[in-house]
């Protein structure tokens, strides 16, 4: 049985591929995953507004009531040395990559032109497989327009891609008001992969206290289907890869992923609750799957329910939702 | 050989770079002004830096000075090259070391930034009191008078007492030297070498114990052959001089700058000379030459070797033609013959036999008192006066004994080719830090010779720095303040407001100003004095909004760099280019171990500032009708308005010695009349949604929140915008209730704000209590607090002090201190103060607490309506428990004594009466109102025996009748280190003390040194790896005794507890011992949310609240009382929000983690023990 499949360029054993999280963070667990079967570890991502909040408050504490009072012209020893830039992650993906075998995707959030260009270039020197670019962007200001939005994505793409070698696959944000299109921009902007879709933790209220904060909370399975629906309607229309990413729980899940056109299943959550050796049982399911139906490789299944292998295209349109509807009237 | 090259470096950092180079073992402990020399030594071997011999030298952090020269004494008896840095009563702590190194003819030489020996007030800054009491101890005597002297002399210091086996003291100038940041020649490892003989070396370490070579050295002596032995030395002294003199000669070979025991400088024929040493002789030395051009026939001699004292160089360094000699001493010897230098001359030449000269001694620069070529010149005119007066004084005007001589305060000799700037700023916003870059650039980048001092403020909350920087062409001896500038920078508009700075403005001089107000309004908007100088002065001045600029490049508040270009723009020193790429270089070397992005930033607003930056045209006539405000209004007391505005103006030094009281005391209740409107922004009350917890004047650091509960009639006659409510709750039906902020007091921390538990329902980013801009306020809110503090203060007696939401009704007797912004410290003092203020008396440990509490111009014990508030003094930093015991000694003696009086004249003063004074009650409030009722019968009862028999002693007795608390504070530097064995026996001592510990975990007023209350994995100077053991557990070690009253407390966790606990140990007849939990800026935190910390501080374990209460045990109960749970976090969710620990894993990480673990294994062994001792079963006990 033929698991391979190909994915931003990269060949990997099988598809499914740990996403950028926490998961990554110690070098056993990387092992670990490649161990369980893993075909490809994506890092944790680096963020580029983090470190500058690091060294911009490590600042502000050292020279915080220095140069005052004359007993104290400081308050801290001054260091030689600060670890204040990527180093620690650039060091962390070089271990990586002499750890395991699989490809070693780094993950990079940036804020400025000069952090994407300067901060890729360094992940690819430290030897990464490929980059993963996470913009997490939420659009609040009332004046930007859908189309401004859209160039932070491409210039950012256009950016890194100017500037590496290895692979570049962009994470998406589920809401551009014409994903495919925007899909088609990356690609002709040379996109090697795209990642549907960045899973945004939504904050929650505190009626008690009238705070609202971050709650983490789990995908489940039924999250997948946004991410899907819309990677079955963009295979075959793009030249890019596809990754799957939110609500990959069980084997089954990422045989939709494969029929829905994904090359890749990106899966977290369920390493989160089950331990990272979980990939295992999910490859074993999914290969039991396949004997079970016959499917030989991978590439067999891959797109075979993408709204162009489909006899209803239409159920990926309004269609589909008119249906939903009916289904629930039909229960009353 | 090699070149040597050119640094730009304080005096400290000079005498560190020798320490370290020539040392292997380096025992030290903070004291200002010479606590640099200790962290350069400790950085230097934190990055391996060896010394000549290629091996890294061991610095050790001790417990005190004595233990440092303890420490030093040890590893100098077993043979290594040793040395310790110090100052002031530091130094003092070493004497009886001192003694014996000497007696035992021990090479070491131990580098002294001296400094004033605290007297009738403590004073950090330089004078020779400290050196000069140490004359006596057998060491050699070294003075360095510049900068590029104190690395010489370091060098030669060693060399010598290698040699001579005398140890010595190499001495410089607190502050004016070892803080000015001069451009020197570097000495070279080379050039050590060659001063140092590596066989003289191996002598020493030869001399050392050895249980290879074995003897003893340490003997006790008796009558017999005591004396004889002291006399052994002699030899000793007598050789010392010539090889002082021979290392000078050697280095001289080598630098070219050659020294002599006595320097002489001035006309070969000179009549009149001055004889000094220190920075005042640069003074001198740059005058002489000046008034020898002149035509006068001045000179002076630099005293460089002080001790062994070599008569016969110091007559032969004076001109045959000498007839009137001025000795100079930097420090006063009461009740003397005169001052020991003086003294040594006056011996000198009568022994030399050299009659017919007629020498004066005069003191000047205590306490870094300005020395200037004026005084200079005042001197010589005073010899030149048939009968000069001896035992002089200048600098001052003393108009009480008349010592003090005339002189001419405008004389000047300031050369026109150096250029002389000052810089106004506030400590926050990098105007020092970007001086001493401006020096680094000039010194390094240009030919010139440049010179930076820096005087800062006696407040810790909006400092103002004031920047003095020299730089010319030719070498720079002006040890002195810049009077005459051309350059002013006033880098905030607060300071036009305060002070006349262009009173110190030359003609034709630069003034730039950073000012939100617009180029083309500003003019308009200077105070009329301000338009006067510049027009009269013919001045060029220059405006940026440096806000802006720091506003748009993400600069935050630091203008530092923006104001650095500008100078560096109109000042032309550099062409611009090259000014802004030497900028640039320093933003880069600064600022280059904290991340690309921070210099991007700093690089950005250099580039923006040029484009913001204007010249604005001086009109010719004044327009401006806005006055400087008067420094106190017109209510403020008589000495306030004498004195204490006067030292608030910055003219203290003009105040004469008659204004000044004679013993170091002073009034209380003065911080009231300094308004300092240092806050952007202030808390205003909104009291729809207040629920009247207390809780933000609790937490308020400088008592600006207060809160009133009173009669609704008192409202009568408040101004429109005075807010109250009704007050809610059982206690004062009907009455009104309000909350106040002081308006031009407060520090705007905003601690009140981030604690108050109430939110606006309709908008929860708003609070009971909100920050509003202070400038468009100030008026109003100063007639509100005004209206608001001639409300009565509420009776004591009806007020559950248990409880915040009612002890906050109190009026705290500890008001606007100087202390930072946010501080963990102040709350607990003004708390203890509202609790007991009105008959406590403390003992304050020196350090931070003792320089908020007691640092002139104004401090902040105040008193009530009644008069009656806290009586505080500070002795020194290690003797504090002592000291507090010894005033409860008096109240216990003088109650005593007191009692038996009533007693013997009971039936005078009437039975009744006496027996109320012996059996009150005084446990609470009521008891104690009830008391004072009954003293002031006593004392009216007394007034009308008059004449009879011990009455007027008791009369003068009668107030310790009313219970008196004795409170002993301080901080973790002195309870845990410096000052333990005094508390220990202190507590031991079972008298009715309370000590509070105000615990930062560090020694914060010296900069932040590690102490041993420092917890295990946070970085502190002396510590820049983390601190490798755990804290110490003082409670434990307290509670071990069983009879004393121990509480572990912090107010950000549990204010109930708090309160809880202080009132308890109060209450407690016997030792109480109080840890408190205070956040610091040494933490690196922000102090606005500070007291999130403290509860983290709680939940992670590691600050277990607790309170030990032997009087429990009577009852059957277990003292101890855990009042906090299990650990309920992880404690790197409370260590990772500090500075202290972060960078840690920002340097280490590894280490770091390894730490951590380490830490946390501490926390929850700690709690597990303190869990098992809360359980024990008691039942039997009772």
């Amino acid at each position: 049985m033929d698991l391979t499949t190909t994915y931003m360029g990269l060949s990997l054993k099988n598809p499914i591929v740990p996403s950028a999280s926490p998961l990554s963070y110690k070098l056993d667990n990387i092992r670990r995953m490649e161990d369980a079967g893993a075909a490809a570890i994506t890092m944790y991502s680096l963020f580029e507004e983090q470190l500058d909040f690091e060294a911009a408050s490590l600042t502000h504490f050292l020279d915080y009531g220095t140069e005052s009072f004359a007993e104290a012209l400081s308050y801290f020893p001054e260091p030689y040395e600060f670890n204040l830039g990527p180093d620690e992650y650039l060091e962390h993906i070089r271990k990586a990559k002499a750890a395991v075998d699989v490809p070693v995707i780094a993950s990079l959030n940036g804020i400025s032109d000069g952090g994407w260009i300067d901060y890729a270039t360094r992940i690819e020197e430290a030897g990464a497989d490929g980059l993963e670019i996470n913009l997490y962007f939420i659009p609040t200001q009332l004046t930007l327009t859908s189309s401004e939005v859209e160039h932070v994505y491409l210039d950012v793409l256009n950016n890194v891609k100017a500037h590496v070698n290895i692979p570049v696959a962009m994470k998406l944000s589920p809401f551009f008001s014409a994903m495919p299109r925007m899909a088609a921009m990356l690609d002709d902007a040379g996109a090697d992969a795209l990642v549907l879709f960045n899973r945004f933790y939504q904050p929650d209220m505190n009626i008690e206290e009238l705070t609202v904060g971050p709650r983490l909370v789990l995908s489940n399975s039924d999250e997948m289907r946004l991410p899907l629906r819309w990677i079955a309607i963009l295979y075959g229309k793009i030249r890019s890869s596809m990754a799957l990413t939110t609500g990959i729980h069980t084997s089954e899940d990422v045989i939709k992923a494969m029929m829905a056109g994904a090359d890749i299943a990106n899966v977290c959550s369920v390493l989160l609750q089950n331990g990272v050796g979980h990939v295992s049982t999910l490859l074993t399911g999914v290969t039991r799957w396949m004997e079970e139906h016959e499917y030989e490789s991978i590439d067999e299944m891959k797109g075979s329910l993408s709204q162009r292998s489909v006899p209803e295209p239409a159920a990926f349109e309004r269609a589909n939702y008119m249906k939903t509807l009916q289904s629930y009237s039909g229960l009353n | 050989m090699s070149k040597r090259p050119y640094v730009t470096i304080d005096g400290n950092e000079a005498a560190a770079y020798i320490a370290h180079k020539v040392n292997e073992v380096i025992a030290i402990y903070p004291i200002t002004p010479s606590s640099p020399m200790g962290e350069w030594a400790d950085q230097w071997t934190a990055e391996d830096k060896t010394n000549i011999w290629g091996t890294v030298p061991l610095v050790v952090e001790m417990q005190s000075e004595g233990g440092a020269a303890g420490a030093v004494h040890g590893a100098l008896q077993t043979g290594s090259l040793t040395t310790t840095f110090t100052a002031s009563q530091g130094l003092l702590l070493m004497v009886p070391n001192m003694f014996k190194i000497a007696g035992e003819l021990t090479p070491t030489v131990f580098h002294v930034a001296a400094r004033s020996v605290a007297a009738q007030a403590l004073s950090i800054f330089g004078d020779h009191s400290d050196v000069m009491a140490t004359r006596q101890t057998g060491w050699g005597m070294l003075c360095s008078n510049s900068v590029q002297e104190v690395m010489d002399f370091a060098l030669i210091a060693q060399a010598a007492t290698l040699k001579a086996r005398v140890p010595f003291i190499h001495f410089f100038d607190g502050f004016r030297t070892s803080h000015e940041v001069a451009k020197i020649e570097q000495l070279t490892d080379d050039d050590i070498r060659a001063m140092i003989d590596d066989d003289l070396v191996i002598a020493h370490r030869a001399r050392g114990l050895s249980p290879d070579t074995p003897f003893i050295r340490g003997t006790a002596q008796n009558p017999d052959v005591f004396f004889q032995a002291r006399e052994t030395v002699n030899i000793f002294y007598q050789k010392t001089p010539a090889i002082v003199q021979e290392a000078m000669d050697t280095f001289a070979g080598l630098t070219g700058r050659h020294y002599h025991l006595f320097d002489y400088v001035g006309a070969p024929d000179a009549d009149r000379v001055i004889v000094m040493m220190g920075s005042g002789a640069e003074t001198a030395h740059q005058t002489v030459e000046h008034l020898v051009e002149q035509g006068e026939k001045v000179g002076l001699v630099k005293v460089r070797l002080y001790r062994p004292f070599d008569a016969e160089a110091f007559l032969a360094s004076l001109p045959a033609t000498t007839t009137k000699v001025a000795v100079l001493d930097r420090t006063k010897e009461p009740g003397g013959s005169g001052e020991p230098l003086y003294l040594d001359c006056i011996t000198a030449m009568v022994e030399g036999e050299r009659s017919g000269l007629k020498i004066v001694g005069g003191r000047y620069g205590l306490s870094s008192k300005e020395f200037t070529p004026g005084m200079v010149k005042g001197i010589f005119d005073e010899l030149a006066k048939p009968q000069p007066k001896n035992h002089f004084t200048v600098g001052i005007n003393d108009d009480v004994t008349f010592t003090s001589i005339d002189y001419d305060p405008g004389f000047s000799i300031e050369s026109p080719k150096v250029v002389r700037a000052l810089f106004y700023g506030l400590g926050a916003d990098g105007t020092v830090g970007a001086n001493k870059n401006s020096i680094k650039i000039i010194g390094e980048d240009t030919p010139n010779y440049a010179q930076g001092h820096f005087v800062y403020d006696s407040k810790k909350s909006g400092a103002t720095t004031v920047s003095h920087l020299r730089f010319g062409p030719t070498e720079i001896r002006q040890p002195y303040l810049i009077t005459s500038a051309n350059f002013i920078a006033v880098h905030q508009t607060i300071f036009l407001e305060r002070y006349d700075v262009l009173a110190q403005a030359a003609p034709g001089s630069v003034f730039l100003l950073n000012t939100y107000v617009n180029k083309d309004e500003v003019w308009d908007s200077l105070p009329r004095v301000y338009q006067e100088h510049l027009i009269r002065k013919n001045m060029k001045f220059y405006v940026i909004d440096a806000y802006d600029v720091a506003d748009k490049t993400n600069m935050g508040g630091r203008i530092n760099t923006i104001m650095q270009t500008c100078f560096f723009a109109i000042s032309g020193v550099l062409p611009e280019d090259e000014a802004i790429a030497a900028i640039k270089q320093a933003i880069k070397k600064t600022y280059g171990k904290r991340g690309e992005k921070v210099i991007q930033q700093n690089y950005e607003a250099v580039d923006q500032t040029l484009a913001h930056l204007f010249r604005v045209p001086v009109p010719a006539d004044v327009s401006s009708t806005v006055e400087l405000p008067s420094m106190v209004p017109a209510q403020a007391p008589d000495f306030v308005q004498k004195v204490t505005a006067e030292i608030m103006a910055g003219r203290g030094d003009d105040l004469p010695v008659s204004l000044l009281p004679i013993d170091g005391t002073y009034p209380s209740a003065t911080t009231q009349w300094e308004k300092r409107n240092i806050a952007l922004e202030i808390p205003i009350w909104d009291p729809d949604v207040c629920i009247q917890c207390g809780k933000c004047a609790l937490v308020c650091p400088h008592a600006t929140i207060r809160i009133k509960a009173y009669p609704e009639e008192e409202l009568a006659g408040a101004p429109e915008s005075f807010r109250s409510m009704p007050y809610k709750g059982k206690e004062y039906p009907g009455w009104m209730y309000t909350i106040q902020v002081a308006a031009e007091d407060c520090t705007g921390c905003g601690a009140c704000v981030h604690v108050c538990p109430a939110k606006n329902k309709r908008e929860p980013r708003f609070k009971a209590i909100n920050m509003e801009p202070q400038p468009p306020i100030r008026d109003r809110e100063r007639e509100n607090y005004d209206f608001f503090l001639s409300i009565p203060e509420i009776d004591r007696r009806n007020v559950n002090t248990r409880q915040v939401k009612t002890n906050q009704l109190l009026q705290p007797l500890f008001e606007y201190s100087g202390a930072c912004a946010g501080c963990g410290e102040t709350p607990y003092i003004k708390l203890i103060t509202q609790l007991f203020g009105d008959r406590t008396i403390v003992a304050n440990a020196t350090g931070c607490s003792s320089i908020y509490g007691g640092n002139l111009p104004t401090t902040p014990y105040a008193v009530n309506s009644d008069g009656r508030g806290p009586a505080w003094s500070n002795s020194l930093f290690e003797d504090n428990a002592e000291f507090g015991l010894g005033m409860r000694l008096t109240l216990d003696k003088r109650l005593e004594y007191a009692i038996e009086l009533l007693k013997q004249n009971a039936e005078l003063i009437g039975l009744e009466l006496v027996d109320g004074l012996l059996t009150a009650d005084q446990s609470d409030e009521t008891g104690i109102y009830d008391q004072r009722q009954r003293v002031a019968a006593l004392k009216q009862r007394l007034a009308s025996l008059n004449g009879a028999a011990g009455l007027k002693q008791l009369a003068s007795l009668a107030d310790i009748l009313v219970k008196k608390t004795v409170w002993i504070f301080g901080g973790d530097g002195w309870a845990y280190d410096i000052g333990y064995g005094g508390l220990d026996h202190v507590l031991a001592s079972g008298r009715n003390i309370n000590v509070l510990v105000m615990d930062t975990e560090v020694y914060s007023n010296t900069g932040g040194q590690m102490s041993k209350a420092t917890p295990r994995a946070a970085v502190a100077k002396f510590a820049a790896a983390g601190k490798p053991l755990p804290k110490k557990d003082l409670a434990m070690i307290a509670m071990s005794y069983g009879n004393i009253y121990v509480a572990r407390i912090a107010m950000g966790a549990s204010d109930a507890q708090t309160v809880r606990a202080i009132l308890d140990a109060e209450s407690y007849d016997g030792p109480s011992l109080i840890l408190a939990y205070s956040h610091c800026i040494a933490h690196g935190i922000n102090m606005t949310t500070a007291n999130d910390q403290q509860k983290k501080a709680v939940d992670s374990g590691h600050w277990p609240l607790l309170r030990y209460d032997p009087r429990l045990v009577a009852n059957g109960k277990n003292p101890l009382q855990l009042d906090s749970r299990a650990p309920k976090m992880p404690l790197r969710d409370y260590v990772y929000n500090e500075t202290r620990y972060t960078m840690l894993t920002k340097t280490k990480p590894q280490h770091a983690a390894e730490l951590l673990t380490l830490a946390q294994e501490d926390v929850t062994s700690r709690w597990h023990l303190y869990e098992q001792m809360a359980t024990l079963d008691y039942s039997d006990e009772s």
